[in-house]
């Protein structure tokens, strides 16, 4: 399976990537260059085994319902590049 | 032409959990903005989901409930989209093996028919932070309080034909996830949110027509009014010779109408995969078992119950049951007084009244069960009739204390000293000899009738507190001497 330009552009839109035209072109040769290798091990005949999720067997842990994450505000929001009321700001999401 | 409108539900239910579906902050209602979103709520790097136990417990619950099969291997994907609400830039959710398989719930209508609705699935999920709008700085402001919070999305089959089904529908999860407990269900508070999938056809058409999906619908009663306003919409549009085209549309209650949302330039492609972060969860017998065995009473076995045990009609009992601690309530209030019917009537009625035109919630009633069934109790024993009752009724619901004190209070004590109620007979039959001599020239068969006016007066005299009964016998013997 080949991957061409407007697949590239369209995923990159999806994943708000900011790619240029040429820079679109290289991706996509080396993203269908993979993808050869992806058609290969999709030749193998794997009818009747199912996905491994880990190579031991192991499954999912889980954990008690407690409380254990104090308020961290202050010190998270210190990385942030604006905040305000308590608020993380973003780039206007609606116009 | 007639048209047939065809809905299907999705619900998303946020569970009742103390802390995130994969981190261990709070998820309590109501916290100062992003005081309770911890760095796995960020998704800072380096960060790891640690699933919740009591999540997985609450959806076995439902799933159970739903008759439903429960996925003893359930995984996580990552669905991809992005909006600053969504710091990952995915949502962890379920999509191949989801928790809770298909499964079926009988729904009743108000004409008494009833109608099975079928589920498709239902399966865990994160919920999403909230983004504010108002101008911050030029900016939108993010809160991720919510983030992270754990949610079972219900998704039914477009099994239902009119608003009034989606309606029976949702208020049938709604009572079903109250009853488990694993939700508070609260709709104003977005705890349980639906969208609606509306398409229209011609009766007797087979193919589904082409869709849309109506978010944002947060109320029962928006739920009845968008369902209607969308099917409106598409069936005008295909009369006059258009086609619907599937979108998302968002439901303005303000407007009573929908609106598309801003189309996006790309379509949705979600990307799904399964979550590298997370192994399969598997549940195996033992523990589905130890959930089974922990299940309440549901709301349809309840009301089966209520029908024959307490000998009340299907759809008395169907009310009764809709919410467990009216339920309750009832049931308390049955048990003390001994009168069952009595007390169904006092609670779908006057304590249904009362709490609606006070905007009062069950839990926050000024008496008990135990104090109703107090005040039926004195109805019974004939302290006081059923009118006087309903003053006794206000008193309580002024938290004026139990029936008893009231009575005391307020002397509201049914007169049945025979002496006494012949002395006010006397004085009636005095003062009305008109209409004495009426009723003893009256036909036998015209007479009851005319005895309305003697007992009127009469209980207008004691103000209400005579004994109906006993002001009867002695009338009708006095009148019969005349």
């Amino acid at each position: 399976m080949a991957v061409n330009k407007s697949d590239i552009e369209k995923l990159a839109e999806l994943s708000r990537i900011d790619i240029s035209d040429e820079a679109a072109a290289n991706v996509a040769q080396s993203i269908s260059e993979v993808l050869a290798l992806v058609d290969q091990l999709q030749a193998v005949d794997t009818s009747g085994v199912s996905p491994m999720a880990h190579p031991l067997d192991a499954v999912q842990r889980l954990r008690r319902d407690e409380v254990t994450e104090p308020n961290q505000r202050e010190t998270l929001q210190a990385m942030a590049p604006a905040t305000e009321d308590g608020l993380y700001l973003v780039p206007r999401v609606i116009e | 032409m007639e048209w047939e409108i065809v809905i299907g539900l999705e619900i998303h239910v946020q569970l009742a959990t103390q802390s995130k579906i994969f981190s261990g902050a709070s998820t309590a209602f109501g916290a100062d903005a992003n005081t309770q979103a911890c760095a796995i709520d960020l998704a800072m790097p380096g960060t790891l989901p640690v699933a919740n136990e009591e999540a997985f417990r609450y959806a076995v619950m439902f799933g159970l409930a739903m008759n439903s099969e429960i996925g003893q291997r359930s995984v996580f994907e990552r669905k991809n989209y992005f909006y600053p609400d969504l710091p990952k830039g995915y949502q962890t959710t379920q999509l191949e093996e989801p928790i809770v398989g298909p499964g079926v719930i009988d729904i009743e209508l108000a004409n008494g028919e009833t109608r099975s609705v079928r589920l498709h699935h239902a399966h865990l999920e994160e919920d999403a932070g909230k983004s504010l709008h108002e101008d911050y700085q030029g900016m939108s402001g993010i809160d991720l309080n919510r983030a992270g919070t754990p949610l079972i999305e219900i998704v039914s089959e477009p099994d239902m034909r009119s608003a009034e089904e989606a309606v029976a529908y949702l208020k049938k999860i709604h009572s079903i996830i109250t009853y488990l407990g694993i939700s508070d269900g609260e709709m104003s508070q977005g705890s349980m949110r639906c969208d609606a999938n509306v398409s229209v056809r011609l009766k007797g058409e087979e193919k589904l027509g082409n869709r849309c999906e109506i978010k944002n619908i947060n109320s029962f009663k928006f739920v009845e009014k968008a369902i209607n306003v969308e099917a409106e919409r598409q069936i005008e549009i295909i009369e006059d010779g258009g086609s619907i085209a599937q979108e998302t549309r968002l439901y303005d209650a303000d407007k009573n109408e929908t609106r598309s949302m801003r189309s996006k330039e790309v379509a949705n492609d979600y990307r799904y995969f399964p979550c590298p972060d997370l192994l399969p969860v598997m549940l195996d017998d033992d523990y589905i078992a130890a959930i089974k065995s922990t299940l309440p009473e549901l709301p349809d076995a309840k009301r089966d119950r209520f029908v024959s045990e307490y000998e009340l009609s299907a759809y008395d009992a169907g009310v009764l049951t809709t919410d467990r601690a009216t339920a309750d309530f009832f049931e308390t209030t049955a048990r003390e007084s001994g009168e069952p019917k009595l007390a169904a009537n006092w609670v779908m009625v006057d304590l249904a009244g009362y709490l609606n035109k006070t905007d009062t919630a069950l839990k926050d009633c000024p008496f008990n069960a135990e104090q109703l069934a107090g005040l039926i109790r004195r109805i019974k024993d004939g302290t006081i009739s059923g009118k006087i009752a309903k003053q006794v009724f206000e008193g309580m619901c002024n938290a004026e204390g139990n029936a008893d004190t009231i009575i005391e209070a307020r002397g509201l004590k049914q007169v049945s000293d025979t002496g006494a109620l012949e002395k006010m007979v006397d004085e009636v039959i005095a003062n009305n000899q008109a209409q004495v001599q009426n009723y003893v020239n009256a036909d036998e068969a015209k007479r009851p009738k005319m005895l309305g006016f003697f007992v009127g007066q009469i209980m207008k005299a004691s103000k209400g507190q005579a004994n109906p009964q006993a002001v009867n016998e002695i009338l009708l013997k006095k009148l019969n001497e005349q």
